[in-house]
């Protein structure tokens, strides 16, 4: 079976700074993959990248077999939150409509059609009862659900999102996690889901996508976030501290004592000198 | 004089027909502007259009020609700019490049102050029946191009790299905004001038945004506040003589304060959704 996302020789550069190099992988339906990696490591640009908005210097992005191209319907793309005034006059409603038809010239017309494919969307991610709450007013994982729905509303066959966990509370992080998952496994989608930790994605992604270094490490969680295949991608001593069911990245013993610091901060899964 | 009798006169029915078209095209791009957070090039614009003006004043050609065109080349330039440099930098720049080029035009040209002054703050009733026409063409474009752009410059927006995989460019929906700005300005320099035709812009729009929850209901809004504060202008005007953008800012300030005092008990009605 064609794989939904696959990239072979991946090269991604801005002016001289390469950002990643040679990355070869495939990602298939039904796949959930979290991207991980520390701050700059090229998580979003990789995204970008497969959604076709950033050229590679080198390599190719082919999505269901066929070299990725703009105007893509086969994409649904979620990216980081923008700040809302709470008064943008925008309804869950109209949001999602956007992922429908948002690309098109005029003002929607309504339609039976229309307005059941943005429902079958809403209801998809439990929020039927946001269609007409003001998108500003919501919380951030009501917002984020919204995005979801809007990437999902054209039925594609890949699913990107970019950092969608980012200011999230503990449960609605488990909420978007989840939703996400069911996405990928009932929806029969290729999902890749980039975040700064990888402890809501312990037992629910199928497999992570290691990024450091300008190299990449992929497989099931277990496989990949272990002390040498980390310090192999970073070039130096990397510890993973498990503590109750939790996952810890940090810099490994170079001068005897690590700089791990607590889980609990979004940022605290990587933690580098 | 008698504000209704005074209709009588071709010169007020001009004045009343022009700032109609004016208030339209304002109250409608106005509610992109505020969405999309582009006030200040909302302000910046009708000011380089004014350096057009003064422009088109010194070579003797229309000066609506003069303002469309150099606000439409102000507003490629900032878009261009916008790019590679923060937005706000960009603007002040092109801002300062355009009031830069008025003042030579306008010490070229010899022009009186009078001439200055009626570009400033506008002069309604200076506005002939192919002023009515040329305001007219010039807004519905200006609204043309935004309607064409409606759902794109939500999209970009709201959700700038979903919109981008699907092939609408936020590059491409800032320009359309910005040169619809530019032609609005053209349309309102003769109404309420390059100085207070920002009030125009962003009031209404702002007001609207407090009172409605879903974008349709905000540009009728706004397009109807925007008609309405012109329409009691040109009438205060006519009645005291006093000069309409003098009005125009104050009603627009007044629009968007009674919108923020009466949105919290509103917000709490459009909050829950319709039965």
């Amino acid at each position: 079976m064609t794989p939904a996302i696959s990239f072979c020789d991946l090269t991604v550069s801005y002016g001289s700074r390469t950002v990643f190099a040679h990355l070869t992988g495939e990602i298939r339906a039904r796949q959930f993959v979290g991207v991980l990696g520390p701050n700059g490591a090229g998580k979003s640009t990789l995204l970008k990248t497969l959604a076709g908005l950033i050229r590679p210097a080198g390599g190719v992005v082919e999505i269901d077999g066929k070299p990725v191209r703009r105007r893509n319907e086969a994409i649904g793309y979620v990216p980081q939150a923008v700040h809302l005034d709470e008064d943008v006059p925008l309804t869950g409603r109209d949001l999602v409509g956007l992922g429908l038809d948002g690309h098109r010239l005029g003002f929607p017309l309504p339609s039976r059609r229309r307005r059941d494919a943005i429902e079958a969307a809403l209801a998809e991610v439990n929020a039927l009862h946001l269609a007409d709450r003001r998108i500003g007013r919501l919380s951030g994982g009501e917002r984020q659900r919204l995005l979801i729905a809007q990437a999902i509303v054209s039925k594609p066959r890949v699913l990107l999102l970019d950092e969608p966990l980012n200011n999230l509370d503990l449960a609605s992080t488990h909420q978007v996690v989840d939703l996400v998952k069911r996405l990928a496994h009932e929806g029969q989608m290729a999902v890749l889901l980039v975040a700064h930790d990888v402890n809501p994605l312990i037992g629910r992604a199928d497999e992570i996508l290691y990024l450091a270094n300008g190299r990449m490490a992929k497989g099931a969680l277990d496989d990949v976030l272990r002390p040498e295949v980390l310090s192999g991608l970073y070039g130096y001593p990397v510890e993973v501290l498990r503590a109750g069911g939790r996952i810890i990245v940090a810099a490994g013993a170079i001068d005897g004592h690590g700089h791990a610091v607590s889980a609990a901060s979004p940022e605290a899964s990587v933690m580098l000198p | 004089m008698n504000p209704f009798l005074v209709l009588a006169f071709p010169f007020a029915r001009h004045a009343l027909l022009a700032a109609s078209f004016v208030a339209v095209a304002a109250g409608w791009i106005g509610f992109y502007v505020v969405v999309r957070g582009t006030a200040f090039a909302a302000h910046a614009l009708p000011k380089i259009g004014f350096a057009g003006a003064s422009g088109a004043l010194l070579l003797g050609v229309n000066s609506l020609v003069g303002v469309s065109l150099y606000s439409a080349v102000a507003a490629l330039g900032i878009g261009a700019l916008a790019e590679r440099d923060r937005r706000d930098v960009a603007t002040a720049l092109v801002l300062a490049l355009g009031l830069g080029t008025g003042a030579l035009f306008l010490s070229l040209g010899n022009l009186y102050a009078e001439d200055a002054m009626s570009l400033l703050f506008g002069q309604v009733l200076g506005v002939s029946s192919s002023g009515v026409i040329e305001t007219a063409c010039v807004s519905a474009v200006g609204i043309a191009l935004v309607a064409a752009f409606h759902r794109r410059l939500l999209f970009t927006t709201l959700a700038r790299e979903a919109a981008a995989v699907r092939g609408a460019s936020n590059r491409m929906a800032d320009w359309a905004l910005l040169v619809s700005l530019g032609l609005a300005t053209s349309a309102m320099m003769p109404v309420v001038g390059a100085l207070l035709s920002f009030s125009l812009l962003v009031g209404p729009a702002l007001a609207a945004r407090h009172l409605a929850r879903r974008p349709w209901q905000a540009i009728a809004l706004s397009v109807a506040l925007s008609l309405l504060i012109t329409w009691l202008s040109l009438f205060l005007s006519f009645s005291l003589g006093w000069p309409v953008g003098f009005f125009v800012s104050c009603l627009s300030a007044l629009a968007y304060a009674a919108s923020r005092g009466s949105s919290r008990a509103f917000a709490r009605k459009t909050a829950a959704p319709a039965a």
